[in-house]
């Protein structure tokens, strides 16, 4: 597995990952890259085989909550859209999206 | 001397006594804050409406004493950014619950403390509107991400303050800056309102002048919510009855002794945990899991986590665009997202994730023999501003020896443990506890404060 | 001989819906994204993608999925989980969806239909996104946001690829939502997008073994129409193309009711990287077989089976069961009529084939004997003497000696006619087994 990352896949993550990059970005990040893998590639050498992953250390199941409106902490439509720099008439605005019919 | 010194319990006791008043302790706290801020660049945002609060409490606790809070925990009407420009000009519309538990037992959000932008670091380097100082030695770094909250405690610009750790976070600045970090177990205190990071590692807790004090405060912090699925439904004790247990008969095991790199802080260790020897502890050295390996766990799972985390800044409910990120907002995104994707997150992601349970077989096994498990904090006094310049993982580097713990959800403290008169700079120690034994760390730690001459604010006995 | 004689249809369908639950998957926001007068009135921090927000799972959500399940004959994985499903879209606050990956509440399930099985792969609870609106605002083509949706609890039904004809699609459609109606737990209104179908179609040599290397996805279908319309026209494009040698591209599309056409659409998720984990703020979720017993035990008589038994205890028709079994709350007052009537001279089988004429007017929930009088009522006959019926009969004959010759010659269909006659004759309505027994013997 190779540690080295070039520019091609530093644009397709980028693309992944929602992030404009420019084009000398591109380079540094592609080394900054590489520099981390190298580093975490020393997992590789740790004995694996038969453990199960831990995604929580807390050990909790079935953490859920009854099926209740809690009117106290939904927001009003102001306050909703307060910190929004493009609304409409109580909407969100975005650019139109082009593949909608 | 100014009240802005005192610490958490000196304030409330001498406003019971009637010593002195809230508004004197606000008038000392200011004074410094308008002094050295623009300097040392520790606030953030100010709450121009504390002292009116803290007026209109009634009677709380707290008592309406002026608190730090990282910039990352929402305030609802406050400026929160998180130390980025994306989110420049957000003030939240709700509370977030640690806050609100503040609040509610009498503390007051004097400001918002600086971080590592979205927490990510060790230095306050990354953030967005500068970096912070370290007081002790304003040529130094205050350590990150909690950075400007330790060095809000160090300067006195507050009674006590609230950070974060995902991994190391809270105990290496109070390392740097000479002051208590407290990390209560993931899950003792609610997340929610707290700009995520590693959402399976993140744990708010607290910096204070001394053990007491985190205690206190902790008091008041810890418990269920509802709002967080993830807090457990542990009850919560009186932290403060730790403060005087006897701590002989303790096992203590002494962690990273042979590790390289450690040849300037190992050898203060060893020298400080001959007061808790004497104290009737039992100090054994104890070998443990290599921390590098708690680096890359760490490293892939946090950006992992992080780059999902920040997908929400668009830029279109609130904030601006993700053209504002900075550079290290970036390469953790772009190394999270790389790591999970497909064809990768078999060896990376899900790789990491199974080390993770090595580590937290290898604490059982500590724990199993070891009351506490005790190391330095960092492998160095702070560093010389620049220094974290040019290093992809200056920050995962810096704080190996806290990953472990942080990883596994432990709960674990950092106490000073040495300070150099000629720098001015401070040694920490860090005591690590099995999950939800915040009371046992807190106990180890007070004993060895009272018995040691390291605090800078010795309470009055 | 058309193309399509040369090939089959091979077809699998998704069904998005969203559950009636009075509060959001993931947050305590109101349910009610149809309904509310304001857009973005019901959100919260959580559904909202505030920072800091974190999600809290809806109970009743969970068990009504494994309900639906059961219902459909799946198995329910014990050990289950939410993960994240990253990607980016302005629609979706977090930039991640929460939903299922790898371990569903539940799969392998099957349905039937009147052309054959359908299997059920999987059964996921996720949460739904917000919704756009397309407008112009100050001269600009802009995308407008509403939350309102956003977290609403969705259940997705996705099949195996055993849907072989446009027909059969729409029945495993109006199937599905009548189960989801009848456990009261969707209201599966397609207008308001309480449903939603989508459909991956492929086109098979009639005798091909394998499944094709290709399928069209198509997209935002909402009406059971629209869906066998749409299936019928990708049916020809696709022949049309295998026939020239060529593979239909693997690519989304939509359909488009007022040209009757599919087109393709670039899509918010083609060839995505989901990069799929799961979700750390939410534990996962551990049932033991008996609390799914006891969910089983809340799933009520469904209406295949209730038209079953209506068939055996009430000897009703079974193309008038099934038709009256269709809504479950009618159907179980229904019964109740049934069941009276069953002590009465009327039959159930009477009553429904009235019902199901409109010969006789209900309303749901009234008094049983009221409905089998009103039947009766309509039915009754006068009195007649045997003297008057052998007259009317005598004179009907006369008048139409023709017609009895065909009727003695084979054209047994007469006797309706001739029925109708002595009844008019009579002015009067006569209990029409009887009247039919009297004129065969009369003029047989």
């Amino acid at each position: 597995m190779s540690n080295k990352i070039s520019t091609a896949q530093v644009k397709h993550i980028a693309a992944l990952a929602n992030i404009p990059i420019t084009e000398s970005e591109e380079a540094q990040l592609a080394a900054a890259f590489s520099e981390t893998l190298a580093t975490v590639s020393e997992l590789m050498s740790v004995k694996v085989e038969g453990v199960e992953p831990t995604h929580q250390v807390t050990g909790l199941q079935n953490v859920w909550r009854e099926d209740e409106v809690d009117q106290k902490s939904m927001l009003t439509q102001e306050e909703a859209l307060a910190n929004a720099k493009n609304t409409h008439q109580g909407y969100f605005v975005v650019e139109r999206i082009i593949d909608e019919s | 001397m100014s009240q802005a010194k005192l610490t958490l319990k000196q304030a409330l006791a001498g406003l019971e006594a009637g010593e002195f008043s809230l508004s004197e302790i606000y008038k000392d706290v200011n004074k410094a804050v308008q002094t050295d801020n623009s300097q040392l660049n520790i606030y953030l945002t100010l709450n121009e409406k504390a002292e009116v609060e803290a007026a209109n409490l009634g009677n709380l606790p707290l008592k309406g004493l002026p608190i730090a809070v990282k910039d990352n925990f929402l305030t609802k009407n406050l400026r929160t950014t998180a130390a980025s420009t994306v989110l420049d000009e957000f003030v939240p519309p709700f509370e977030s619950t640690a806050t609100a538990k503040l609040k509610a037992a009498g503390g007051v959000v004097l400001g918002k403390t600086n971080l590592d932008a979205w927490a990510h670091g060790s230095s306050t380097e990354t953030s967005q509107y500068g970096r912070t100082l370290n007081p002790r030695h304003p040529d130094y770094l205050p350590g990150g991400s909690s950075g400007g909250s330790a060095a809000a405690v160090a300067a006195d610009f507050c009674i006590a303050a609230l950070g974060t750790e995902t991994a190391g976070s809270i105990r290496q600045p109070a390392a740097w800056c000479g002051v208590v970090g407290l990390k209560p177990t993931y899950g003792r205190v609610s997340r929610y309102g707290i700009v995520p990071m590693a959402s399976s590692t993140d744990s708010p807790g607290t910096l204070t002048k001394t053990v007491e004090d985190s205690a206190i405060l902790l008091n008041y912090l810890a418990g269920h919510d509802k709002k967080d699925s993830t807090t457990g439904p542990q009850p919560v004790p009186d932290f403060t009855q730790a403060l005087n247990t006897d701590i002989s008969g303790l096992k203590i095991g002494y962690l990273y002794h042979d590790l390289e790199g450690l040849e300037i802080v190992n050898p203060v260790i060893e020298e400080q945990l001959k007061v808790l020897e004497k104290l009737g502890v039992k100090v054994e050295k104890a070998s443990a899991m290599d921390p590098k390996h708690a680096i890359s766990v760490y490293t892939i799972v946090q950006r992992g986590e992080v780059s999902s985390n920040l997908a929400r800044f668009d830029g279109i409910r609130y904030g601006n665009d993700r053209s504002f990120f900075g550079d290290e907002a970036k390469r953790r995104i772009m190394l999270g997202t790389y790591t999970l994707s497909k064809g990768y997150a078999d060896q990376y992601y899900n790789t990491a994730q199974k080390v993770r349970t090595l580590f937290l077989q290898d604490f059982e096994r500590l724990f199993a023999t070891y009351d506490v498990l005790i190391s330095a904090t960092s492998p160095n006094y702070a560093k010389k501003i620049g220094a974290t310049e040019g290093t992809a993982m200056f920050g995962e580097l810096e704080d190996m020896l806290l990953e472990p713990s942080s990883i596994s959800g432990l709960p674990g403290i950092n106490i000073p443990c040495y300070h150099d008169q000629k720098t001015n700079l401070f040694l920490g120690m860090n005591i690590v506890g099995p999950m939800w034994e915040e009371a046992r760390v807190i106990a180890v730690a007070a004993a060895f404060e009272k018995n040691t001459p390291w605090n800078s604010w010795r309470n009055a006995s | 001989m058309t193309k399509l004689d040369h090939y089959k249809l091979i077809c699998g369908l998704e069904v998005h819906a969203e559950l009636k639950t009075n509060s959001k998957m993931f947050c305590g926001c109101k349910n009610d994204p149809f309904g509310a007068t304001k857009p973005n009135s019901y959100t919260c921090p959580v559904c909202l993608g505030l920072p800091g927000g974190l999600p809290v799972a809806n109970k009743k959500a969970i068990e009504w999925t494994i309900k639906l399940g059961l219902a459909l004959g799946c198995k329910i994985n014990l050990f289950s989980k939410f993960d994240r499903k990253n990607y980016f879209y302005p629609d979706l606050p977090k930039g991640y969806q929460i939903s299922q990956y790898d371990l569903p509440f539940c799969y392998d399930g099957l349905v039937e239909t009147s052309e054959g099985l359908v299997r059920i792969t999987r059964i996921h609870l996720e949460e739904d996104t917000g919704k756009l609106l397309h407008k112009e605002v100050a001269g600009k083509k802009v995308s407008l946001i509403d939350f309102n949706r956003s977290s609403v609890p969705l259940i997705e039904i996705v099949t195996e690829p055993d849907i072989t004809s446009p027909t059969q699609a729409k029945e495993y459609g109006k199937k599905i939502r009548q189960i989801l109606r009848y456990l009261e737990i969707a209201d599966a209104d397609m207008e308001q997008g309480g449903m939603r179908l989508e459909a991956n179609i492929s086109l098979a040599k009639t005798d091909a073994n394998d499944l094709p290397t290709y399928k069209v996805e198509v997209k935002n279908i909402n009406s059971f129409r629209f869906m066998e319309n749409a299936i019928k026209y990708e049916m020809e494009r696709h022949a049309a193309l295998l026939e020239k040698g060529k593979t239909p591209a693997q690519e989304t599309r939509g359909w488009n009711p007022t040209t009757g056409k599919t087109f393709p659409q670039r899509t918010k998720e083609t060839a995505e990287d989901y990069r799929y984990f799961p979700d750390p703020d939410l534990p996962p979720i551990v049932f033991s077989k008996a609390q799914i017993e006891t969910i089983r035990q809340s799933i009520p008589e469904l209406a295949d089976e209730k038209a079953r038994r209506w068939q055996k205890e009430f000897d009703i028709e079974p193309r008038y069961a099934t038709m009256l079994t269709a809504n479950r709350h009618k159907a179980e007052w229904l019964e109740t009529v049934f069941a009276s009537a069953q002590a009465t001279d009327t039959t159930p089988n009477q009553l429904a084939k009235a019902i199901i004429n409109k010969k006789i007017e209900i309303k749901k929930g009234e008094a049983a004997n009221k409905v089998i009088a009103r039947y009766q009522k309509l039915t009754a006959t006068d009195n007649v003497t045997e003297e008057e019926l052998q007259t009317a009969i005598a004179k009907v004959v006369q008048a139409n000696t023709e017609a009895v010759t065909r009727f003695k010659n084979g054209e047994t269909k007469l006797l309706g006619f001739f029925m109708g006659q002595v009844m008019r004759e009579l002015g009067k309505k006569v209990d029409a087994p009887a009247l039919r027994q009297k004129l065969l013997q009369e003029i047989a």
